[in-house]
């Protein structure tokens, strides 16, 4: 079979592995919020029940959290195609480690300004909009970009429950031709460009709002 | 629901093996990787520069790629050069080479941020090459980075989980046998998440203990 359509076929494989990824780190960006704003509000049982959470995922395999979404949660009466498994796989894995960027960023955030916010009379949701949120998203940014090329770099469990990500494209086509060399190289090549790339635009991005802000 | 949690009650023999598995392939994978790291670290720094350049090439793409493509790289590419390894050898020597990556750009980071004064007293004590690295640096950078070593190693054990891809009977592995056969899945891999929430505990509260012996010690 001819390189041109090994290309096809990885370039496939690419736009899988980044879509999904992508929409994975966005939805875990939003839920990663909730549970730090949930766990920092100091919200009585809730915290609790979320630092548990965020420990035990945090310390599931990839492999394994996949397993428990695409064939346990059936036996429960949620049955997932496996695209969608795939997102909810990478959403439920980085909403975690995202939790814990936005803690950070929360728990350095200067309590003075909150004080000062309450006494120029703005609601706590007003509070956060207009002076929490725009500091604290800087402050988090270098990290999140690092979290997205982690997120590449797990998003190859999910080939495992089906779905012809990049790694799964270079398998396949190995099983078809017993040529292995030129597809996983092939897919090397992208793996190394795309999170290369995303490596960039953190130092970029860091750069850049040291530059403007003074500091993150 | 707990009827269930009865059936994987009663495979914990098959559950206690992969777990055992998984363990001793994460301790022996990182026990080697860490000593190989030693080494590489040591031609990350070294004063050739085309020694330290490709060095730093090799571990910045295995950096770059999923363990998974590097383990099926060894699985599937080796065997048409005519290198034929049984899955545990596959296994094994993908993480480990993963990891040593890893581990020796953390060696270096720490090595990078030791003042140079150190180096230079021990050389006007005589230290030179091996030992001056043996005595003088190793053990300070090992101190800085212990809890980075130490959140390598959880990640060495959430890489392990691929391992199962190529038939090693992981905790993984094991768990989804298990299912597979009484179709129990979601209470069986909740017993496996379990284990793995155990383990990594484990190390990171060795970790954090070790830190505080450090910090006993006088270091940061």
């Amino acid at each position: 079979m001819a390189w041109n359509s090994l290309l096809a076929e990885l370039a496939r494989g690419t736009v899988t592995t980044v879509m999904v990824s992508l929409a994975g780190i966005v939805v875990g960006m939003v839920s990663g919020l909730a549970l730090a704003l949930l766990r920092a509000g100091g919200v009585p049982v809730a915290a609790h029940a979320i630092a548990v959470y965020v420990s035990v995922v945090r310390a599931t395999p990839m492999v394994t959290l996949a397993l428990l979404i695409f064939f346990g949660f059936p036996a429960l009466g949620l049955a997932l195609s496996p695209l969608v498994a795939a997102i909810v796989i990478i959403s439920i894995n980085t909403s975690v480690f995202q939790a814990e960027i936005w803690r950070a960023a929360l728990l350095d955030f200067p309590r003075g300004q909150l004080d000062a916010a309450r006494a120029g009379g703005m609601t706590p949701a007003l509070t956060f909009r207009r002076i929490v949120f725009p500091q604290v998203w800087r402050a988090s940014l270098p990290a999140l970009v690092n979290e997205m090329s982690l997120v590449i770099k797990g998003s190859p469990a999910v080939a495992v429950i089906g779905v012809v990500d990049l790694t799964r494209v270079a398998v396949r086509w190995t099983t078809l031709t017993y040529e292995p060399i030129p597809p996983f190289l092939t897919a090397t090549v992208i793996y190394v460009v795309v999170v290369m790339s995303l490596i960039r635009v953190q130092r970029y991005s860091e750069r850049r709002l040291v530059a403007k802000y003074g500091t993150l | 629901m707990i009827a269930n949690f009865g059936i994987v009650l009663g495979e914990w023999r098959s559950l206690a093996t992969g777990f055992l598995n998984t363990v001793w392939i994460c301790a022996l994978s990182g026990a080697l990787s860490l000593l190989l790291a030693v080494f590489v670290s040591m031609l990350l720094v070294s004063r050739r520069h085309g020694v330290r350049r490709s060095t730093q090439g090799v571990v910045d793409v295995l950096r770059a790629i999923p363990f998974l493509m590097l383990l099926f790289i060894v699985y599937y590419c080796l065997p048409t050069l005519h290198v034929r390894l049984s899955s545990w050898t596959c296994g094994l020597s993908a993480l480990i080479v993963y990891n040593t990556a890893y581990f020796a750009e953390i060696l270096r980071g720490a090595w990078s941020h030791l003042p140079h004064e150190q180096e230079e007293a021990g050389r006007a004590y005589g230290y030179t090459g091996l030992r001056l690295y043996r005595r003088i640096i190793l053990p300070q950078i090992f101190i800085a980075a212990g809890p980075v070593l130490g959140n390598q190693m959880i990640t060495l054990v959430k890489n392990s989980a691929f391992l199962m891809v190529i038939t090693i009977p992981d905790l993984t592995f094991m768990a989804n046998q298990v299912q597979a056969i009484y179709f129990v899945p979601f209470e069986t891999i909740l017993v496996a998440v379990a284990l793995y929430w155990i383990l990594c505990s484990t190390i990171e509260w060795t970790v954090r203990r070790m830190d505080r012996v450090a910090l006993v010690r006088g270091h940061e």
